[in-house]
């Protein structure tokens, strides 16, 4: 039921991708999109699904769950794939009334179809080896320099650090409401839109109940150890580079090289 | 009325990293008119299983039998099932929503699909059952307290007139006066109108005082199936897996280790204090209840 719902789905094994730091991860992730975005040919393509098959190979992830990841966005794949592959003007290779597919039309698709697993899977990676936590840690680290302008990235990074928490929290509160309006003879799957609307009330208002209820019991807690933003807080653990983070970096730069050499050079 | 379990088995997360067993070939057979206690510690299956005799989850392999039907065959009426097995969640004062007291009481026999007239008649009994008076009825479910909501969350349930009432850990949180309260209305349910009860607890205490039958969950496996009695005698067993008998039993094993002749099947306060009294020579106390 909800419960199949992943989000941010860490897969929890040993390995050199896992042990990583986050703003590497971050950053490689961030390069891999952008690199996504700058290639243009099959060769570019190719040596993309080189680097990911890598990655993917490495962090002992079984493919299966970096493949869940895409059915999410499976109908937008659909569109943007029909969009480019009909409306794409150029030679002519396959006509159905008003229907026709192009050379250029299908070249367009298909590139855009990889780009988009690609663009997928490689996120996919970042998310299922690295917490939640990790991530927001990154992120606090990585953004820092953003302070200096104002931006209040500590806040900002807490906020999506307790959101992301308490989305498994939440998911399972309301498959226990679910629940118990169901013994209660509750029906969420049948009747028009209308009657669905209203079938959710006994869920959705007692889960906002118990979202702030537990927003207030948060608050207190952390008050109560003294929380009051990020001026002057360390960290138990401070992320540090690592030799492992170093080559990392150092592939990175040349898979982005390598990019851009075929780039200009196709 | 029967529950029959054969070879119930349910898988959480299969085919993931994190599969695991939650109930393994669990076999049994609840009878009309039984006050069960189902005791286990935490994680060891009781919530699952007990989730599976009203349909909410639907067994991994093995089948379970209401009287006698499989709730598992196809157009198998799952919402019959559910106004037949009554189930009260733990904490089941989260479930309330609506804006009074009375019309959340009405939501369960609603859903039935019962004459309006029926509804209100079925929630003043529900909730007069519950001890809440009519008084309450106009009130927010949300301004009652603690003891009170629970009580109104169980009404809600019993309005839907279960033949069996299923209830986790319905006193958990609750202070001692909201406890005997909320267990003597279980128990009133039970003697004057022949429910079938099946109590999740934690107390051994509780299920002592008022179980006929005591189902002992481990590691989503039955391992004690059998009187309060005869399963506390297993204390030690029980101990082993983060369990333990009513204290009454240690004292009652005390005084055998130092010689005294007392029966070692005393479960309850109550019998244990006659029982010493009869050996120091002294009458029993009448019950000043």
């Amino acid at each position: 039921m909800l419960r199949d719902i992943t989000l941010g789905q860490y897969y929890p094994v040993d390995s050199v991708i896992h042990r990583l730091d986050p703003r590497t991860k971050l950053l490689g992730t961030l390069l891999f999109i952008i690199s996504l975005f700058c290639m243009d040919s099959a060769w570019g393509y190719g040596l993309a699904a080189l680097f990911l098959a890598v990655t993917i190979r490495l962090s002992k992830v079984p493919l299966k769950f970096m493949v869940r990841g895409l059915k999410a966005v499976l109908v937008l794949l659909l569109i943007s794939v029909s969009f480019n592959l009909f409306l794409t003007p150029g030679r002519e290779i396959f006509r159905l009334g008003f229907l026709k597919i192009t050379w250029e039309g299908l070249r367009t698709a298909v590139f855009m179809a990889v780009r988009l697993i690609f663009l997928v899977l490689g996120s996919s990676v970042m998310t299922l080896t690295t917490t939640p936590n990790e991530l927001t840690d990154g992120l606090e680290k990585g953004l820092g320099f953003l302070k200096k302008v104002g931006v209040p990235v500590h806040e900002v990074a807490m906020m999506m650090s307790i959101a992301l928490r308490f989305i498994p929290i939440l998911i399972e509160e309301a498959d226990k409401i679910m629940k118990a309006q169901m013994a209660r003879g509750a029906d969420f799957e049948s009747g028009n839109i209308v009657q669905r609307a209203k079938s959710m009330v006994p869920l959705l208002v007692p889960l906002f109940i118990s979202a702030f209820r537990r927003a207030t019991d948060l608050a207190m807690a952390m008050e109560a150890r003294c929380y009051r933003g990020g001026e002057g807080r360390t960290k138990m653990k401070p992320l540090r580079y690592h030799r492992r983070d170093r080559l990392a970096q150092l592939l990175l730069v040349l898979y982005l090289a390598a990019v851009i050499v075929l780039r200009v050079m196709i | 009325m029967s529950i029959k379990t054969v070879n119930l088995c349910h898988v959480y997360g299969q085919g993931t990293a994190l599969e695991q067993y939650a109930l393994k070939d669990v076999n049994l057979e609840i009878g009309d008119g039984q006050f069960i206690g189902l005791i286990g510690h935490t994680g060891s299956g009781k919530s699952t299983l007990i989730q599976h005799f009203n349909g909410l989850l639907k067994a991994t392999s093995g089948d379970l039998l209401y009287n006698g039907e499989s709730i598992y065959a196809p157009g198998y009426d799952m919402k019959q099932l559910r106004s037949r097995v009554g189930l009260v969640f733990q904490y089941p004062e989260h479930q309330l929503f609506e804006v009074d007291v009375f019309s959340d009481v009405c939501f369960g026999p609603r859903n039935q699909g019962l004459p309006e007239e029926e509804v209100k008649e079925r929630a003043r009994e529900a909730l007069a059952l519950v001890g809440m008076d009519e008084s309450f009825y106009e009130q927010s479910p949300f301004e009652l307290s603690g003891g009170q909501k629970r009580r109104v969350a169980i009404a809600g349930v019993l309005a839907m007139h279960p033949e069996v009432l299923i209830l986790d850990e319905p006193t958990a949180g609750l202070d001692p006066r909201g406890r005997d309260e909320i267990l003597g209305q279980i128990e009133k349910l039970h003697r004057e109108r022949g429910m079938t009860i099946i109590l999740v607890s934690h107390s051994m205490e509780d299920v002592a005082r008022y179980a006929d039958r005591l189902i002992v969950m481990n590691h989503g496996e039955k391992i004690f199936d059998d009187t309060p009695r005869n399963v506390f005698r297993h204390y030690r067993e029980l101990e082993a897996i983060g369990l333990a008998a009513p204290q009454v039993t240690y004292i009652v094993q005390a005084l055998r280790r130092e010689g005294i002749p007392i029966d070692d099947s005393l479960i309850t306060v109550e019998e244990a204090r006659d029982a010493i009294l009869r050996l120091v020579g002294r009458a029993p106390v009448r019950d000043g209840k």
